[in-house]
């Protein structure tokens, strides 16, 4: 079928084991974001560089939003609801004070997310006064607390889907450490007791409620004020959450962003090291193309969406049949029948765990050793007690020896061997960039590598290597033609964002489709640099020479492209064929049907143009070429 | 098809010293003709064997010498008898001159097409090289290797050497060894010769290419390092998956006597409306809607196009990073390789240059690459360079495809410092890791590196053409097991272990495993419910990641799950809980569970009698339980794995205990029979052997 009819995204679709590519939608997710939305919260901003400050209203509106891209992108299955609380009017089914539900028309309060949805919430900010407004909702001598509220209100909307087969979240965004600081006596005893007790309920209906704490770097969110009972940190992990101190707005931003994902388990295995002695692992898919969903088929009149039926029909018969267990392969004028099962077994060739095998110095991977994207592996205790501890050991060991480990991993539709490399934690400005644990690459089999650079190896002596001038003029090129924060993800890719743009824009009926930037372009203006460009001279100097000619240099080495020759001479000879005869004329008159195939490629060959399709399509093509 | 038609020769060593490893050499070079059989079935191949007691070959018979060289098939095309023959290659008694086969393939090559002919020519040798050539009647030997090297190269042949060395050359004369390495250099200098040394069997089994695949660009053109210099360059695919063949599905339809039955099916889609399922909707009724969210936005292809992103085809330097900035993990796809035009000289000096600049410095460059025009997406990667240790080979680079932002998921993971103590290894414990690391080594110094990709086979794929053929003459042949020497891929090699076992004990003594008690529901490993699935294996690996969310605050009083310490106590308490109907479900489900992982990790035989006694437990519950085809399926299908898993020690061991399935007296709702309950397992051991 054509999930992508341009070609463009292709990217091994047709592959048996395209569920690699595909996450397990088995569970889908639902979350509340609850959005402290006191005075506190508009009055307390960020300090940023050279930008203007933000709140951390702001803050937190613009990662919602952010993550509302993503995710009607990646995940649309999933279900959100927006919801802020200590406001000045209230919008929810329990008709509570001080809880307002953001929602836009054609959709439920917990609902998947629309581009309406999106382009609403992104314009949020200048109606939030007028329209919802801010307000204290905790304040003495009233009973009233909009937390507690907040709380009973999104657990209310997560009631529905049942919990086996759907994960639930609240993610609660505030900046007030202490809710029920300026509340005294029994009252605050008892309203904390409330609260906790609403949150607990939640958590025993499967609910998970994370944190999302704001602060600044003069007054540290202290989480074990209030926070650590509610969401049910004790000890260590309670030291393992460290609310975002963060420095600069943008590190703020980017810590919340990260820890607003789950971690989606792609596969549990057991990694087997030695005689028997074998551990837990979590796997993570952290790197896997995104590509555009998949298309569906409308009728052209309705729009309305089209079911495709598949049937088997039999080619000798016609009869439908049932889609049939057997397959055949063609092999010395024969069909050789093998059954599916028969078929599944010769795959089978390990048990579906990961087996050590060796291990060997980081020199030995090659950088053509690579197939697919890498999968992440992190240990795991749940089950084995002592796993971690196993895989902290090699990992230390292997970071300071230099060496990776050779291992096989035996599912079912892909068996491989892989390469674990073992990756260091890194850390910068308080946020972690890459995560502790090994990298399983995929490696290739002898089958899949090709030879392709002996292909050109010079029969007659030695192929021409540079000289030690010319590698110093690279040099000295290299050094002014270079990225210093180079970040490997630090492109959006343009067509994606491109398809996006547009469909955002016709789905929400707008006249314009907004511009997308191209960020992968080179940087034109620092390439036009006095400095880089005379070093560029220079090398092209050193390696060219100063008479460099391009065409001249093809044909002087004669034999090297026959075919480009035959090429140009067919292009010539069209040139002058297509000259007899008067196109305009044809045109005009309908008369081009008259002409031959061949005749008619004299054109387009002369005006290089492709030459592919039926007459009917080549005289089309000449005729929109000439604009008639 | 014919265009790329090919002629092999195979110059098979088959003297005394090659006979350890001819079935190696019998294997893949039969894989190769299968292959041939399936992709290129118009190509020739003619095989010449050397240190044959025998001798028989054109040339003795024109002008005499060539002893022990037989052309045992002339070049023709390939059939199902060359697989049979190259299966069953006669060990030969003499030593053999490789020299003197080459000249006589060259010779057969020269007769069949002449000198003008372009056909592709291959000579592919395997040998040990360890017997001495014959000393040429006029000059060196060197000289004479020079000329039939330069004849060689002017007639079109490529030639690849496989040479068998290490473990597996046994004690051979250095001298005689070093002297016909030099000569066999000289042709991989001279002619576009490969040669490579292999020391082991599997990697022997990947070193000869058994399907070749003429290499096509996928870019020819500039790399534009700015807008005022460019280098021509071609991109090739450097990696590719070899896929698993798809298979044509098969209709059993047409009657047997139809010989003329193509036995094909044919699918057919048809579309239909969701509201009037009656209604088929013709593809010009269509048109495609696109996803966003919950909406879908029909647009007509025209429309696409004039808004859709469209870069123009190019590939433009970003500028160069240091390496280290490029993780290793950030490779997305397969490689590809850029080469300087080969015509170009000027071309091949830039990237050379280049290449070894960034190589010397550290650097690697980003590029940003529109492969073709129309293309609707770009890709930016990373070229890192190739500098070639060989001097009639150009440098190159090679390229990898980075992630975009929208690619990449940034889940955050505890830092290990963060785990609390008892998670932290010791000095020791961190000593016993290291030394492993240290000492289980692929890669050791003065040998071969195991496990090289370059030289690893595939050994599905193998195992697969392997099974064509053995099908092609025995239609109901069981599934093959997996080739021994391809084995060593799957498991850790014996010879490895056992050289390093008191590293090993040091390391199982210093880290204690031990289950987690509390967990309730036991969701081990890669268990198949389901009897012998054919999904069984993908469904079941996968957990959903919530299984554990608030266990945490349910007492644990009563059994929840079957241990390792005591499962049949633990099994017989949980059968007799009486809170809830489910109990009796989960304790048969877990202790079906704790049987397989019995038998799976069991050594030698150690877990049976537990094993055992598990079951015996199971099947008094069950009994009791009134539950007979819960033992009974499993018991099915535990045999059914021991004998896929080579356990069949594990059913003979139950047989000779006289475990049976449940019969009808036992239980009434059991299908079966006492003679059937009896004689199942008796039944099932014949088969597997």
């Amino acid at each position: 079928m054509d999930v992508d009819p341009d070609d463009v995204f292709r990217d091994d679709e047709d592959d048996a084991d395209n569920e690699f590519y595909r996450e397990k939608e088995s569970t889908k997710e639902l979350l509340v974001y609850l959005v402290d939305a006191s005075p506190k919260m508009f009055s307390t901003s960020c300090p940023s560089g050279d930008q203007k400050d933000e709140t951390h209203f702001q803050i937190a509106v613009s990662c919602i939003s952010q993550s509302l891209k993503t995710q009607i992108i990646n995940r649309s299955y999933d279900e959100v609801a927006i919801c802020f609380f200590n406001t000045r009017e209230k919008k929810n089914l329990q008709e509570l004070n001080g809880v307002f539900i953001f929602n836009v028309a054609e959709r439920e309060y917990l609902d998947r997310p629309t581009a309406r949805l999106i382009k609403e919430f992104d314009c949020i900010e200048e109606r939030f006064m007028k329209e919802i407004g801010s307000q204290n909702g905790i304040i003495s001598g009233t009973r009233e607390n909009s937390l507690y509220n907040a709380l009973w209100v999104a657990q209310a909307l997560l009631r529905k889907g049942s919990a086996k087969t759907a994960d639930k979240r609240i993610l609660l965004f505030t900046n007030e450490d202490d809710p029920f600081g300026n509340i005294k006596g029994a009252t605050k005893i008892d309203m904390t007791r409330t609260t906790l007790q609403r949150a607990k309920d939640a958590q025993d209906l499967g609910i998970s409620i994370e944190l999302l704490p704001l602060s600044q770097p003069d007054e540290e969110f202290n989480v074990s004020l209030f926070f650590a009972d509610l969401i049910g940190l004790e000890g260590d992990d309670l030291a393992q959450f460290l609310p975002s101190v963060g420095e600069k707005l943008e590190d703020m931003k980017d810590q919340l962003r990260k820890r607003m994902f789950t971690k989606r388990i792609v596969r549990k295995i057991a990694f087997s090291i030695a005689n028997g002695l074998s551990i837990e692992l979590n796997t993570y898919a952290l790197i896997r193309p995104t590509i555009p969903g998949a298309i569906t088929w409308l009728d052209s009149v309705s729009n309305c969406p089209l079911k495709a039926e598949r049937s088997f029909i039999c080619s000798d018969t016609g009869a439908l049949v049932q889609e049939p267990l057997k397959r055949y392969q063609p092999y010395k004028n024969e069909n050789i029948k093998i059954s599916v099962e028969e078929l599944s077994e010769i795959k089978r060739i390990s048990t579906g765990h990961l087996r050590l095998l060796g291990f060997k110095p980081l020199s030995c991977l090659k950088d053509y050793h690579n197939l697919r994207p890498s999968t992440f592996i992190f240990p795991s205790d749940e089950e084995v007690f002592g796993s971690t501890c196993i895989f902290i050991a090699l990992h230390r060991s292997m970071l300071r020896l230099e060496r990776f480990a050779v291992a096989f991993y035996g599912s079912s539709s892909h068996p491989q061997l892989v390469a674990l490399i073992a990756q260091k934690e890194i850390i910068s400005h308080g946020g972690q960039v890459e995560p502790p644990g090994m990298h399983m690459i995929y490696l290739p089999y002898s089958e899949d590598i090709r030879h392709v650079e002996e292909l050109y190896s010079n029969s007659n002596g030695a192929a021409p290597k540079a000289t030690d001038d010319q590698i110093e003029k690279a040099t000295a090129l290299m050094k002014r033609i270079d990225l210093k924060d180079f970040s490997v993800c630090q492109f959006s890719n343009p067509a994606l964002q491109r398809h996006y743009a547009v469909l955002q824009a016709l789905a929400l009926e707008e006249p314009d489709i907004p511009e997308t930037i191209d960020e992968t372009l080179p940087d034109e203006e620092g390439m036009a640099k006095p400095g880089v460009v005379s070093a560029v001279e220079e090398f092209k100097l050193s390696v060219y020479g100063d008479n460099y000619d391009e065409e001249k240099e093809l044909v002087g080495n004669g034999k090297a492209s026959e075919t480009s020759k035959k090429r140009k001479a067919i292009a010539d000879n069209a040139v002058k064929e297509s000259a007899n005869y008067d196109w305009d004329d044809l045109a005009d008159n309908g008369k081009l049907k008259d002409l031959t195939v061949v005749e008619l490629k004299y054109y387009l060959t002369a005006h290089s143009l492709p030459v592919t399709g039926k007459k009917e399509a080549l005289i089309s093509r000449i005729l929109t070429h000439m604009g008639k | 098809m014919a265009r790329n038609k090919e002629t092999l020769l195979l110059l098979l060593d088959v003297g005394p010293s090659m006979h350890c490893v001819l079935p190696q050499v019998e294997n893949v070079c039969s894989l190769l003709v299968e292959k041939k059989l399936i992709y290129s079935k118009y190509d020739e191949v003619g095989v010449i064997l050397f240190g044959t007691e025998d001798t028989k070959n054109e040339l003795t018979e024109e002008v005499g010498g060539y002893q022990h060289v037989v052309v045992l098939r002339n070049t023709k095309v390939v059939d199902g008898d060359l697989v049979e023959a190259l299966q069953q290659l006669p060990r030969g008694t003499c030593d053999g001159d490789f020299l003197d086969a080459i000249i006589v393939g060259m010779d057969i090559l020269i007769k069949k097409f002449g000198e003008t002919d372009k056909k592709k020519k291959r000579i592919c040798l395997i040998t040990n090289a360890l017997c001495p050539i014959k000393d040429s009647f006029e000059g060196t030997k060197e000289d004479q290797v020079i000329t039939i090297a330069e004849q060689m190269a002017k007639h079109g042949m490529r030639m690849e050497s496989i040479v068998v060395r290490g473990k597996l050359a046994g004690d051979a004369n250095k001298r005689i060894m070093e002297e016909n390495d030099v000569l066999l250099n000289i042709f991989s200098q001279k002619t576009c010769a490969k040669l490579v040394y292999v020391e082991s069997p599997t990697s022997l089994f990947g070193a000869l290419r058994t399907r070749n695949i003429s290499p096509v660009t996928i870019f020819r053109g500039d790399l534009e390092l700015s807008s005022k210099m460019k280098i021509k360059v071609w991109v090739y695919k450097k990696t590719s998956e070899e896929k698993f063949p798809t298979l044509k599905k098969y209709s059993d339809k047409a009657p047997p006597t139809d010989k003329f039955a193509t036995h094909e099916v044919k699918v057919d889609y048809e579309y239909r409306s969701v509201e009037d399922t009656s209604k088929v909707v013709p593809p010009e009724g269509r048109i495609k809607g696109y996803r966003y969210g919950p909406q879908v936005v029909p647009i007509a292809p025209s429309e696409w196009d004039a808004v859709k992103f469209k870069p123009e085809k190019s590939v433009k330097l970003l500028g160069f990073t240091d390496a280290k900035n490029i993780l290793r993990h950030y490779y997305m796809k397969d490689v590809n390789v850029f080469i300087a035009d080969p015509g170009n000289t000027r071309a091949i000096l830039a990237v050379s240059a280049l290449a070894r600049a960034m190589k010397e410095k550290n650097k690697v460059a980003i590029v940003r690459c529109v492969w073709r025009n129309g293309q609707g997406s770009v890709v930016v990667g990373v070229l890192t360079p190739s500098v070639s240790d060989k001097d009639n080979t150009p440098d190159s680079f090679f390229f990898n495809v980075l992630p975009f932002a929208e690619d990449v998921r940034e889940f955050q993971f505890p830092s290990f410092n963060n785990f609390p103590v008892s998670w932290q290894p010791n000095e020791q414990q961190q000593e016993a890791a290291d030394n492993l690391v240290k000492m289980l080594d692929l890669a050791p110094s003065g040998k071969e590196e195991a496990l090289q990709p370059n030289f690893t086979p595939n050994p599905v794929l193998e195992r697969f053409y392997r099974y064509l053929e053995l099908k092609s003459k025995h239609p109901d042949a069981a599934v093959p097991p997996l080739d021994e020497t391809l084995k060593k891929m799957t498991e850790p090699d014996p010879e490895v272990l056992s050289q390093n076992k008191s590293v090993i004990d040091a390391f199982r003594r210093n880290f204690e495993l031990k289950e987690n008690p509390k967990l309730k529901k036991s969701t081990r490993r890669f268990l198949q419910e389901k009897p012998s699935g054919l999904k069984g294996g993908e469904g079941c690996g996968d957990i959903a990641a919530q299984s554990v969310d608030s266990i945490k605050d349910t007492s644990v009083v009563k059994v929840e799950n079957i241990g390792n310490l005591a499962p049949v106590q633990d099994f017989e308490n949980m059968m007799s809980r009486r809170d809830g109907p489910e109990w009796i479900g989960k304790a048969i489900k877990d202790m079906k569970k704790r049987i397989f992982d019995l038998v799976e990790d069991s050594f030698e035989g150690d877990n049976y009698p537990k094993a055992l006694e598990c079951l015996v437990a199971l099947r008094k519950g069950c009994i009791l339980e009134q539950e007979p085809k819960h033992f009974n399926d499993f018991l099915h299908h535990l045999c059914k794995f021991c004998q896929k898993n080579n356990l069949n020690c594990f059913c003979e061991f139950l047989a000779s205990k006289e475990l049976t399935l449940i019969s009808k007296t036992e239980a009434i709702d059991s299908e079966v029979t006492d003679d059937e309950a009896r004689s199942f397992l008796v039944k099932s051991e014949p088969k597997t052997k």
